[in-house]
This record gives C-alpha cells, structure tokens and sequence, in this order.
C-alpha cells in the first residue's frame, strides 16, 4: 500500500533498463518501496539492472516483457499481479529511432510507433485493469515534450508520444474515481548522469539527451530543439541571460535524477501532470499556440 | 442493504483507494457481507475519524455500520448499556446525559462509532485515571469470518487483540459499556500556562492525579527559551449542588450547536506559517496564566472541534497527518528532544497535544503506555515531511515508545515488531481465526499485521 505521502511498496517498472526508471526506483527504495519487478526484455542489462537495485535492498525479480508482442501481455503482467499488490507502475518503455532513417525506412518508423504507443496502449489497459481490481495504485508514464507539439526534426518519435500522451490523459479521465492514479510526465531534453549506465534499449529520453550532450556548436538541426525553443522564448521573454549561455540552457534540460525526483514528488502530490523541469509548462505552453507557418521557420 | 463503490479515505484525507461499501442493517446481512466477501476481504468502518487507513479496504469491501445504530438497554440505575456498534458516542451522550450518566472515555470528537472506539481502543484526557475505552467494555458480540456471532469478554485472548485491534479480528457488533456518573453537565476547568516544556511536565507530573481530565495544549511553533510552553487544562465534573441557580435548573441539557461547515476547496496555505504563528501566539497569550474553577459545558470542554463540520478541509487537498507517539517515564530526554526539533522546523502545527499517561490496558495493539503522549496535525503537503516523521519513529523505537496505528499513515513497517511487542501474538491469532484473511485493510496490508 502506498502511504500518506504516495510512497509505494511494491513497484512494476515496464521497460526495466530505462536509467529514469532505475533513477525512480532507487529513489522509492530509500522511501518505502521493498518489492520490485522489472520487465523488460531478458539480457544482461537487465539483470544489472536488477542486481544493482537488489544491493539497495529490495526484493528485486526480472520479468520478461516484450513492448512489440502486445498479445502476450496479458499473460506476462497478469502473472505480476497474480503474486500481489502493485502499488506502482511505471511504464517507461520506448524507443527514440532514428529520424533520417525512419523516413527512409517506415518499417523502422513503424517499429517506433507500435514500440511506443501501440505497445504502451496494450500494457496500459492490462495495467490499468489490474490497478482498478485491486482498488488503489498509481500507473505512470513516461511520455515526453517531444509530443506536446510536434517539431520537424523529430515528428515520428514525437508523434508516437503524442499518441501514448493523450491516451495516458484519456485513461487518467476513465480511471477517475477509481482509486487509480494516473500521472503523465513529460520530462525535457534528459543528459545522462555524470557517471552514466547505459540503458541501449528503452529510455527515448536518453538518445535526445545523447544529442543534446554533443558538445560541437553545431548539431544536427534536430539536436539543439528544445533548447534552442526555450532560448527563443526566453529571449523574448526579455532576458539577455540566455542569449549569452551556452547551448544547453541548463534551466531547461533535466537528467533522470531529476526526472526520478519530480516523479516523487507527483506521487506526494497525486499530480496528473508533471513536467520535467517545471519550466517547461510555460514554455511548451507558448510554444503550442505558435502558428504554424511561424512554428516552422523556428530552428527547432 | 445499500451497496455502492465509492473512493474513501481517513479522517486525514490522504493516500484514496476505492471499495465497495456495503451498508448492513441487521446482523444477518453483516454476516451474508462477510462470507461474500471476495478474496480482498472486508473491513468495518464508523464514521472515518481514524485519521489513516485504517477503514480502508482497496478493491475489497467496508462494512458502514452506522445504519446499526440502535440503543439496545440502558440501564440507569447501573450505568450499563448495550448499543449496536454504529452508534456514536454523540448519539450516547444525547441519550445518557440526562439519564445521569456519561460515556466513560472520550476522545477529542464525539463523532465517532462504538465499534471504532473499542477497534482503535481509544483514549480521551482521563486517561491517567481511566485507562482507555476498552477498560469500560464489559461484553463485546463480534462476527467472525465464517459469519457466526460471538460472545467476548474481557480477560479472554480474542477480546485483547479485538481492544485495539482495528477491526481485523472481526466486525464487532455490539457492546456493554459500563459509564460514568455524572450530576451535571457542566465542567469545572482549571487553566494554567507553562512558560516551557519543563514546567509543564512539572506540573502534569505534580498535579495530574487531582484531576478526572487532563491535557495540555503545546505549541509547538515557539522556540528557544520557549520551546514547549503550553496551555495547561484540567476538568473535573460539577456536583449539581455546586452549579449557579441559572444552571441548576437544566443541570443535564446536553445541546451542541454545529457552526456552519468548511467548504469543500480549502487552499493549501491557509494554514500556512504565519497565520499557524499567528493562531499559536493568540492561544497561548490569551489564555490566563492562571484560573480555578471556570465552568464550562461538556461540549466546549471535551469537543471544542466538533463545531465545525468538515474540519479536516482545512488542510487543503494533500490532507494532513496525525502523528501520535508516546514514550514512557524516565524517557522525558527524548520528548524534549523531538519537541526541540520539531519546533526547530517552524512548520503550521496548531493542534498539537501532550498529556501523561496511566496505566496502559492489556489490549495486544493498544496504544496507551504509561509515560508521554504528544500528538500533532501537519498538512501532509510539506516537503521533507515523510523523511522527518521516519526519524521520529526511530528516536520513538530506540526509547522503546511507540506510535499510534489508529491514527497512522506512513509507519515504516519494520519498526511495528519494536514498537508493539505483542505483534506477533496478534499475528499468529489472525492466523489461526482468520486463515483465509477476510478481514483486511490498507493499514493491515501496509504494515504487514
């Protein structure tokens, strides 16, 4: 059970190698949490995964969860809940693609969008039903900025995050009143930790991150998005502090550290929305009502 | 029988889970809930003023057993009566009172069931003189998971871990209560201020056998040489003889009036730092420094809260947590302790409570030790909140305290077997009574009773 502050025991991460994840789940076993199952695809990240937070404490198991192979969903997650309780469960699975690649290749394209939405549509709704059985729990998932409003650079990824965003938010409505929990949230660019883990598989917020921390002044048009949008913005907002700073405007950037925080701190809350880092609310708010003749010619 | 699906939470409105809500009219449809249960088991449920989840039961069932309200026997010349489970102690007070008699424990609101009292085995400020509720219970009828009715007494191992036992050793139906005397329905109220926790332990430790009723507002926002002053209140009932004429005439009328509710959307920093320094600072300076005697009614005396309905609104949406510990005499070191480091914090405590201890009652999961009780509300919305009260319980533990379970939210279950070392007696007769785990809640699922 989770108690007054949102603090759960038992946690089911979907998409177990995700570093925002692994960030969470470490965070919630300094709190409450004692039982942990990560699902993910079996390999040795996983079990890395599992030994390192098993160290921590926890009773920690892998599960085998293939995001594509919706149809053995069911089977795969209803035997976690068969064993007891959930508390939490946080969907964190996904694939950022390659964009240049996946508009040459839409089998590729493709692949992203049933790994993200497809995929997260049919774990939700097996998750979702099992939460409202039991009555309580919260159901997390991780979507991204990249689907508040769809930028050229990166349309297919963000496309499939809208998806799995507005499906999060509609599923959140359905539950209501249900004792389950529905949180969204949508963390900015992530930069991976100062000793980073790598986590080849899931977490779509780190290969971003991984062109976001290119340090050249010149990236791919793709790379500097959100952070050179957040510069406009700002700028315009009548500050000459950004025009000055570097390339990766800190304020808007986040790491999965941080994203585990604000997780934390949403389960307290039982917020619906948490945006990664806070900032981001107000400027992907500015952003979505820019037409879109203007929002074009952004160097986004 | 009404039969809804509905979100509940404790008195303290945080961590919601839904149930489906049964509401029993009649013994024989408590038992038809209890053997239907499913696999999550139910849980019996008052009027929600446990301040956790204690009367929660996530995808399972909870039994309202306010609609088994009935007043069976009372009988005036002994001061015996048997009521269903449902009935609230204000509901007895309306009917006793003027019958010359008085519930023999209360707490800090009339509005709460029988049944709760006896499942959270409460205790009000005569503690020190009369144990807890369950002291005054003379026969329980308690339905078990298979649906049969029993007949518990106090002395027997069921009624220990039933005093106390939060519901989870079965719905308990009725109750014989033994009450207390009473010619008047007046208070006699001596106040004193203490300029510091010292002096208050002082003067609970030199003057509280005088006195029936005894508690001590704290506040707990001041610090430095005034860390732990308090306003000091010790009641006893008048005789009738000693009332003025004009309250002589209506020695029993018992008529307390509700102010109007609190509305449904409070925000969050009404209670915030300055107007809880603000309230504190008016409490303490307004009250006298020193004053005999002052009369006042049963209602002002003992339910001061209980005129504004809904009053847990005012902690906002996030709600709020009730954190009750005591710890025993001789461990005065660590009270003064976490009174120092809570007043260090200078978070919106404004209903914060201290009061000495008698003599405990056998109850497995009863709260009361003889000792120190300091209890305190904080908006569950404070950051840093969940880590602190941790470290608390582990000052709690190490003195060999413990923490209130009726009034719970966040313990961390591992420090439950230190704190209450009859666990694991409770434990092994839920196992033995109940093996199939009807009777389950959120507090028993995350703490693991």
């Amino acid at each position: 059970m989770k108690d007054a502050f949102g603090a759960p025991q038992s946690l089911l991460v979907l998409g177990g190698t995700s570093e925002i994840a692994l960030a969470t789940a470490r965070r919630l076993i300094a709190l409450r949490t004692r039982t942990v199952r990560l699902a993910g695809r079996p390999g040795p990240a996983l079990e890395a995964a599992a030994a390192e937070l098993r160290a921590r404490g926890a009773d920690v198991r892998t599960v085998g969860f293939d995001a594509l192979d919706a149809e053995s969903h069911e089977t795969a997650l209803g035997e976690i809940f068969a064993e007891g309780d959930i508390d939490m469960v946080l969907l964190a699975f996904g694939i950022a693609g390659d964009q240049g690649r996946d508009e040459e290749e839409p089998l590729a394209a493709v692949r992203v969008a049933q790994t993200n939405y497809t995929g997260a549509v049919s774990a939700g709704l097996v998750c979702a039903g099992a939460l409202q059985a039991q009555g309580h729990g919260s159901l997390v998932v991780l979507s991204s900025v990249a689907g508040e409003r769809v930028r050229r650079a990166d349309f297919i990824y963000g496309s499939s995050k809208a998806g799995l965003d507005a499906f999060t938010q509609g599923l959140g409505d359905a539950l209501h009143g249900t004792g389950v929990h529905v949180m969204v949230v949508r963390p900015g660019l992530v930069r991976p930790e100062p000793a980073p883990e790598p986590a080849p598989e899931t977490a779509p917020e780190t290969v971003p991150a991984a062109r976001a921390a290119s340090p050249s002044p010149a990236p791919a048009r793709g790379g500097v998005a959100l952070l050179a949008s957040a510069r406009i913005t700002a700028a315009r907002s009548a500050s000459a502090r950004f025009a000055s700073a570097p390339l990766e405007a800190p304020s808007l950037t986040t790491t999965p550290d941080a994203v585990a925080e604000a997780i934390v701190t949403g389960l307290r809350r039982r917020s619906e929305t948490v945006w990664v880092p806070g900032s981001l609310r107000a400027v992907m708010s500015a952003l979505r009502h820019v037409p879109r003749p203007l929002f074009r010619r952004l160097p986004l | 029988m009404s039969v809804d699906t509905v979100s509940l939470t404790g008195w303290g409105r945080t961590a919601p889970t839904t149930a489906v809500r049964f509401r029993p009219r009649s013994y024989e449809e408590a038992a038809a809930t209890v053997r239907g249960c499913g696999p999550r088991g139910s849980i019996a449920r008052g009027l929600g003023r446990a301040h956790g989840d204690a009367a929660q039961n996530a995808g399972g069932s909870v039994l309202d057993m306010t609609a088994l309200n009935r007043i069976r026997t009372v009988d005036a010349a002994a001061g015996l009566v048997v009521c269903d489970a449902g009935v609230s102690l204000h509901r007895l007070t309306e009917v006793l009172l003027p019958l010359g008699w008085f519930v023999p424990v209360t707490p800090t609101t009339r509005y709460v069931t029988v049944g709760g009292a006896v499942g959270a085995d409460i205790h009000g400020h005569n503690q020190h003189i009369s144990g807890s509720f369950s002291r005054h219970v003379q026969e329980l009828e308690l339905l078990s998971a298979e649906g049969e009715i029993r007949t518990v007494r106090p002395g027997t191992a069921l009624f220990d871990a039933t005093a106390g036992g939060l519901g989870l050793t079965g719905v308990i139906l009725s109750a014989t209560l033994r009450c207390h005397r009473v010619t008047s329905s007046w208070m006699s109220v001596d106040t004193e201020r203490a300029v510091d926790l010292d002096d208050l332990l002082e003067r609970l430790g030199a003057g509280d056998h005088r006195y029936r009723y005894s508690a001590a507002w704290i506040d707990l926002r001041a610090r430095g040489r005034a860390t732990g002053r308090s306003v000091l209140t010790r009641g006893e009932h008048v005789p009738r003889y000693a009332l003025p004429a004009r309250a002589r005439r209506t020695p029993l009328s018992f008529r307390p009036g509700p102010l109007p509710a609190a509305p449904a959307l409070v925000p969050e920093a009404l209670l915030g730092g300055a107007p809880a320094a603000l309230l504190n600072e008016v409490r303490y300076r307004g009250a006298p420094r020193y004053r005999i005697g002052e009369l006042q009614r049963l209602a002002a005396f003992f339910h001061p809260l209980d005129g504004l309905p809904h009053r847990n609104r005012i902690h906002g949406r996030a709600g709020s947590v009730r954190y009750q510990f005591a710890v025993g005499h001789g461990r005065e070191e660590t009270l003064r302790r976490i009174v120092h480091r809570i007043s260090r914090r200078r978070w919106p405590t404004t209903n914060a409570v201290l009061k000495r201890f008698g003599a405990g009652d056998p109850g497995w999961l009863s709260f009361p030790v003889p000792g120190w009780t300091l209890a305190l509300d904080l908006p569950a919305a404070l950051p840093g909140l969940a880590g602190f009260l941790d470290s608390l319980d582990e000052e709690v533990a190490a003195a060999g305290g413990r923490v209130c379970l009726a009034k719970d939210s966040r313990l961390r279950p591992e420090l439950l077997a230190a704190m209450y070392p009859r666990l694991a007696d409770f434990r092994s007769l839920r196992a033995e009574l109940d093996p199939a785990g009807a009777f389950r809640s959120d507090l028993s699922r995350r703490l693991s009773l």
